[in-house]
């Protein structure tokens, strides 16, 4: 199975590489770029015969390690669910 | 009295926190692998600076779960005293034995350069040999310094007065000019509610000779020991 994890910053927390980026795009000429956050995205191949639980593992694992809840949040995406 | 600096793969300040504490100080100190797995023996715990598995995923995210951290967590808890020091500071951040996280420099600079620190709070097991309202030079060199907790968390921090050290002006002024990160409150080091886990950005090993060009690094490695002596008193 293959899953995608989504781990962008929460609401309020202060993005300093997206507001350069957004600069950057306001300095393109894309003046209509009213906000820019930057996140991550991490790719997992892994073993699971039961969707639920293996959704399940992936929060736990964002939890854990891949997010940090004080300051991110993230999404888990099954492929083919 | 005996110190543990534990060494992850990436960690480059351990040789310097080494040298401060042993020959400086004038105590034991060992060097402790991130694979062991036990800190018997130990009366104090610096986690040193560096980039930590090369700050991947986040500062101090992977060496969070190093062998070594659930004596860390243990040693804590028991009311070890430990200090955290820059990506040491990060890794105690991600272990949750500090609140908090660390952002990404306002200025998306790396910060090389020696500040002011206002000490907030004197008499910790840290900072007892410092006068409350006192400044205090110490070098900072990270990335990644701009703390972060979020409203309720700092004003928790405040309520409980976790604050222990701010970044400062020459004269005592706090504003955004000093603060070299961006960090929430100016704020550079905190230290647990229970008083025996210190987090700093500044690196206190590297102003603790006068030959680096300043020793009030000294004072904070002088009032853990002060206060182990105290603590074998009683």
């Amino acid at each position: 199975m293959k899953a995608s994890i989504y781990v962008t910053l929460k609401e309020g927390v202060l993005d300093p590489q997206g507001e350069a980026v957004k600069k950057s795009l306001h300095l393109l000429g894309y003046d209509n770029v009213d906000e820019v956050r930057m996140g991550k995205y991490i790719e997992i191949w892994l073993q699971g015969s039961d969707p639920k639980k293996t959704v399940r593992e992936l929060e736990e694992m964002s939890d854990k390690l891949l997010a940090n809840p004080v300051i991110e949040k993230f999404r888990v995406e099954l492929e083919g669910e | 009295m005996k110190f543990a600096v534990v060494v992850f793969p990436g960690s480059n300040c351990d040789a310097d926190c080494y040298h401060a504490v042993k020959n400086v100080m004038g105590q034991e100190v060992d060097y402790v692998w991130h694979k062991e797995e036990n800190l018997k023996g130990y009366d104090a715990l610096i986690l040193p600076g560096g980039f930590s598995y090369g700050d991947y995923l986040r500062t101090g995210a992977i060496a969070r779960f190093s062998p070594i951290m659930p004596a860390v967590v243990d040693f804590a808890r028991r009311g070890g005293l430990v200090i955290g020091i820059c990506n040491g500071f990060q890794i105690l951040l991600e272990a949750g034995l500090l609140p908090g996280a660390m952002l990404r420099n306002k200025s998306l600079r790396f910060v090389c350069d020696t500040v002011y620190l206002k000490v907030k709070r004197s008499g910790t097991p840290f900072t007892n040999q410092l006068q409350e309202g006192e400044l205090i030079r110490v070098p900072v060199a990270h990335g990644e310094g701009n703390y972060y907790c979020g409203p309720a968390t700092l004003e928790e921090l405040e309520r409980n007065r976790q604050i222990v050290f701010t970044y400062s002006g020459p004269g005592g002024e706090e504003g955004e000019e000093y603060n070299p990160n961006g960090s929430q409150a100016n704020i550079a080091g905190i230290i647990n509610r229970e008083g025996n886990v210190l987090g700093m950005m500044p690196h206190p090993e590297r102003c603790a000779e006068h030959v680096l060009g300043g020793t009030d690094g000294c004072r904070i490695f002088a009032s853990m020991i002060n206060w182990l002596k105290e603590a074998r008193v009683k």
